[in-house]
């Protein structure tokens, strides 16, 4: 049994859409930013599978930009939770509605 | 044969790492499925011949980014259980469901029209690292150099953002105690 590109497509898109489900049904910030994780880390499973498939290195060079993104938003996004968090004694989404929105 | 045992094997672990991670209640239980998830994603860049970005997978994000996470949760009281939204379920999975396809269709277009080329084709006789590091440091040197100075930014960001009253907290302190504080300091210090 030979796994090709579909596999990993396949595989890839099963994880963006739990991902997706999770965006979807968190309340709480820091679960939604695992969530984001689950879809970053998906889309670097098809880059990786097609830069190998075709023999290019350019879907890899994209994961490690991607991974780097990651990396710097986790830093900021985690700075900002602390923050809200000491002066809101909460993290859901419930709590940030004080622009009306 | 092998591949195809390690790719069924990993792929169901992936899985069932990640639906923990966006079903559990606890989110020390989301956190360590996680941190699995990561590890046995690695896996696949390893099946795939794409041996650096596995460690940078295992180093950044397992060492990195989880690491992070987990002092992160020490400011949060993630002992109480995590509130869910109630919404529609058929909803949410038909989003799911259609945000999938249309990833599909987004991969498998290109692929029905058999017209890709390589512009950076692997370089025979020579290992994935160096591969990588020959087409990173010169087509991509650029970008590289902008990622740098983004993830100086970042951290310059979060120790601005995070280290910021260190001293008092801020949780354990009544409203009143926090108005006048802002007043005596008489300057915007809890922003």
């Amino acid at each position: 049994m030979e796994i090709g590109l579909n596999h990993y497509l396949v595989l890839s898109t099963i994880l963006f859409a739990i991902g997706l489900v999770g965006v979807m049904r968190r309340k709480n910030l820091l679960l939604l930013f695992f969530a984001t994780e689950i879809l970053l880390n998906s889309v670097n499973i098809a880059f990786a599978a097609i830069s190998h498939y075709y023999g290019d290195l350019t879907g890899q060079m994209f994961a490690f930009f991607v991974i780097a993104i990651a990396a710097s938003e986790v830093a900021v996004g985690l700075g900002l939770l602390i923050v809200w968090f000491k002066r809101h004694g909460s993290i859901d989404l419930d709590s940030m509605t004080s622009m009306r929105g | 044969m092998f591949e195809a045992i390690a790719f069924y094997l990993f792929a169901f672990l992936t899985i069932a790492m990640f639906y923990i991670v966006v079903t559990t209640k606890q989110a020390l239980y989301a956190l360590t499925a996680l941190a699995a998830g990561m590890i046995f994603i690695s896996a696949f860049f390893f099946i795939l011949g794409a041996d650096f970005l596995g460690a940078i997978q295992i180093i950044v994000y397992t060492g990195a980014v989880m690491a992070l996470y987990a002092f992160g949760m020490m400011f949060f009281d993630t002992t109480r259980g995590v509130k869910e939204k109630n919404g529609n379920k058929f909803i949410i999975v038909g989003l799911a469901s259609l945000a999938a396809f249309l990833v599909v269709v987004i991969f498998a277009a290109p692929m029905v029209s058999e017209n890709i080329v390589a512009l950076n084709p692997v370089i025979e006789g020579v290992g994935n690292t160096q591969s990588v590091g020959v087409v990173l440091f010169t087509k991509y040197l650029i970008p590289f150099e902008v990622a740098a100075v983004m993830l100086l930014v970042a951290m310059i960001a979060g120790i601005v953002l995070a280290g910021k009253k260190m001293d008092l907290s801020l949780t354990l302190m009544s409203r009143a105690e926090i108005e006048e504080i802002k007043k005596q300091k008489n300057k915007k210090v809890l922003s």
